[in-house]
């Protein structure tokens, strides 16, 4: 019964781990997604305020 | 630039299949995993020894032989999408091969992880250096290489052009891993069609242990779906990042 109980934890342990690490990934590259678009909308707001 | 290169960065994790297809695989995926759970767990008669004893590490099998298919999948996957990415020059297909060898790798070292809990209890002992287990594990370090190597280099076309005629010449390990057991004396068992004599020989299986295979085999195949296509997606949305990087600097 161990090894059965050992073998079924680390096979759901590693997709455990791979589905955190994958969500947290998706996290991150969203965050510098939003932050590249503010960066984009700052610079905008520049040009018009050196064209007006 | 600006607008179009983000919705076009926006549109790069969510385009190919849609949301609710991602969705259902998902929910196929789990339904399929608590299915094989059930199966290997409940469904499976329990295999005895010559003594009569019951077998309880022989359940470890159904996960094992899922983890031996995703693996599979990830690197006959990897293949294609190298093998079309030479030919298209298209990055998408070299996301693909590098998504499918990701979580192809994570079910091979599953594999070699369940098959050692396998072997304590049956071999008495936890590692040998038998043909089929050498094999798989050079397979599997074959493949973690690819993923350090390729993520040594900095240009972009360089790292697709190296990774798919690495990932080429690495499924050679392949067929060399499945045929280990039938070509050269091992005594890891032959699953399906055993011609060698000297191998452990086929196993005969009961009418409950075939279909929980059968779970076993369609469950990974949803897992592995699933999780490819989310990589495949994070792929597509980090060079999408990367190129509205240079764009603005």
């Amino acid at each position: 019964m161990f090894f059965l109980a050992a073998a079924m934890i680390v096979v759901w342990l590693g997709i455990t781990l791979y589905v955190l690490y994958l969500s947290n990934h998706q996290r991150n590259l969203e965050q510098e997604l939003a932050a590249l678009e503010e960066l984009i909308a700052e610079r905008k707001d520049e040009r018009k305020g050196e064209l007006t | 630039m600006s607008t179009t290169s983000l919705r076009r960065a926006r549109s790069a994790g969510t385009s190919g299949l849609g949301h609710i297809g991602l969705l259902v695989l998902n929910i196929g995926a789990v339904i399929g995993m608590a299915g094989l759970m059930w199966a290997s767990l409940l469904y499976a008669l329990p295999a005895s020894n010559l003594a009569g004893d019951e077998q309880t590490a022989q359940r470890i099998f159904y996960i094992h032989m899922g983890c031996n298919f995703g693996a599979l999948a990830g690197f006959l996957v990897s293949l294609v999408g190298s093998v079309i990415y030479l030919v298209k020059r298209d990055l998408d297909w070299d996301r693909a091969a590098q998504a499918a060898i990701e979580v192809g790798t994570l079910f091979g070292i599953g594999t070699i992880l369940t098959g050692i809990f396998w072997a304590k209890p049956t071999w008495n002992t936890y590692w040998t250096w038998d043909p089929r287990l050498t094999t798989s594990t050079i397979t599997v370090l074959i493949y973690i290489a690819y993923l350090l190597f390729r993520n040594g280099i900095d240009t972009r076309q360089t790292r697709a052009r190296f990774g798919s005629i690495y990932a080429l010449f690495a499924f050679a390990s392949v067929p060399l891993t499945y045929y280990s057991a039938r070509w050269f004396r091992s005594i890891h068992p032959v699953v399906f069609g055993s011609d060698n004599p000297d191998a452990e020989g086929g196993f005969n299986i009961g009418v409950t242990m075939t279909h929980t295979l059968w779970i076993a085999v369609i469950a990974f195949s949803l897992l592995f779906s699933m999780l490819m296509l989310q990589r495949w997606r994070q792929l597509r949305l980090e060079d999408r990042i990367f190129e509205l990087r240079e764009e603005i600097e």
